[in-house]
């Protein structure tokens, strides 16, 4: 009986299959970097003098061993937050020299004078979750974030989150100092005062 | 004449081994890009809470890891199924922490030393009573400045 020979593959196109896939990992592969939300402790030695801070100027934020937010005394939902939060900061209820001219909210006389002497107190207990207190870290965060991107519209037609992305990007053509100079401003004009209680 | 009587008998071809090498330098590539290096191997839980507000920590070496959440299964006999710290390789005490920044502050060079971060990669179960005491240890070694670590997404990810 006659046996057939079988032929040979032609292996040349192997190469350049494993090229292709090589490529295909390189490009869709991300080096994982990590990113979270920063913080700064305040430092340890504590200022004798008791600064004087009126009641109004005072967002208070209670998280409870039961993950409940009570905001300002009131039960409050996570996404209510940061609308809250928005309209404490940018209430602009001062006058004279505490008057806020870029503010845009109601002017309660009964919140916050300005943003500057707007203070966010955050309080949990041992028993909060880690993830509810990040999720509040956030919403404060992003309340801040959203003022700060709508003053900068109106100041640089570019929101703020986008002049940090250039500040970061190495290749923005654009003058940094002046980048610095503006993203200075506005982190002047509303200022992150997030106190911690212990 | 015929077609059929080109082949001795009994004879295998030999199999063509040209493109061995593409297959393996294929998988060495495959490997090399999905690994992801880790230092510390990690005794704990570690499911981060989810934020979009974040900043990303791009300067690796300046940054100090300290992790914290229940151990795993095969530590819990050891050490319980409360949550716990880990710091490089092995549990330690909220005590500990002191002597680990110094040690790693001690590791860095000089002019670095001052841009030191420390990222609490914390699991999302655990309590708040351990991260506060955390934190008044690093206020103590004067590590001030911290990074939450999360994933990115939106904080509803964070209700159970």
């Amino acid at each position: 009986m006659a046996r057939r020979s079988s032929p040979e593959v032609n292996a040349g196109s192997m190469a350049d299959i494993a090229f292709l896939l090589l490529i295909f990992f390189l490009v869709t592969t991300t080096i994982e970097t990590d990113s979270g939300i920063s913080r700064k402790l305040p430092p340890m030695e504590e200022s004798e003098e008791d600064v004087v801070i009126k009641q109004k100027n005072i967002f208070t934020v209670l998280l409870n061993g039961k993950d409940q937010l009570l905001v300002e005394d009131e039960l409050m939902e996570l996404e209510d937050l940061r609308e809250a939060a928005i309209s404490f900061l940018d209430n602009g209820g001062g006058s004279g020299e505490d008057a806020c001219n870029y503010c845009k909210g109601e002017g309660d006389k009964k919140s916050s004078d300005n943003p500057d002497k707007a203070i966010i107190s955050l309080k949990n207990e041992r028993e909060t979750s880690y993830a509810t207190y990040i999720s509040v870290q956030n919403e404060l965060v992003a309340a801040y974030t959203h003022l700060r991107n709508i003053r900068a519209q109106e100041l640089y037609g570019i929101s703020y989150s986008e002049m940090m992305n250039n500040y970061k990007d190495v290749n923005w053509p654009g003058n940094r100092d002046k980048l610095k100079e503006n993203i200075n401003r506005l982190r002047k004009e509303y200022p992150q005062k997030l106190s911690e209680v212990q | 004449m015929s077609k059929f009587n080109k082949k001795k008998k009994g004879d295998l071809p030999a199999v063509n081994t040209a493109s061995l090498p593409d297959i393996v330098f294929m998988l060495l590539f495959f490997f090399m890009v999905a690994t992801v290096m880790r230092d510390n191997e990690l005794k704990i839980k570690n499911e981060l809470p989810a934020a979009n507000q974040v900043e990303k920590l791009d300067k690796k070496e300046l940054v100090m890891y300290i992790y914290a959440g229940k151990p795993n299964s095969g530590y819990q006999s050891k050490f319980g199924t409360e949550a716990r710290l880990q710091l490089n390789d092995k549990f330690s005490e909220v005590s500990d922490i002191p002597a680990f920044i110094y040690a790693e502050r001690e590791s860095k060079r000089e002019e670095l030393r001052p841009f030191l971060t420390t990222a609490l990669k914390v699991d999302k179960e655990t309590n708040m009573g351990i991260i506060g005491d955390i934190k008044q240890e690093l206020r103590k070694v004067n590590a001030l400045k911290i990074n939450y670590t999360t994933r990115i997404g939106d904080v509803s990810l964070n209700k159970k």
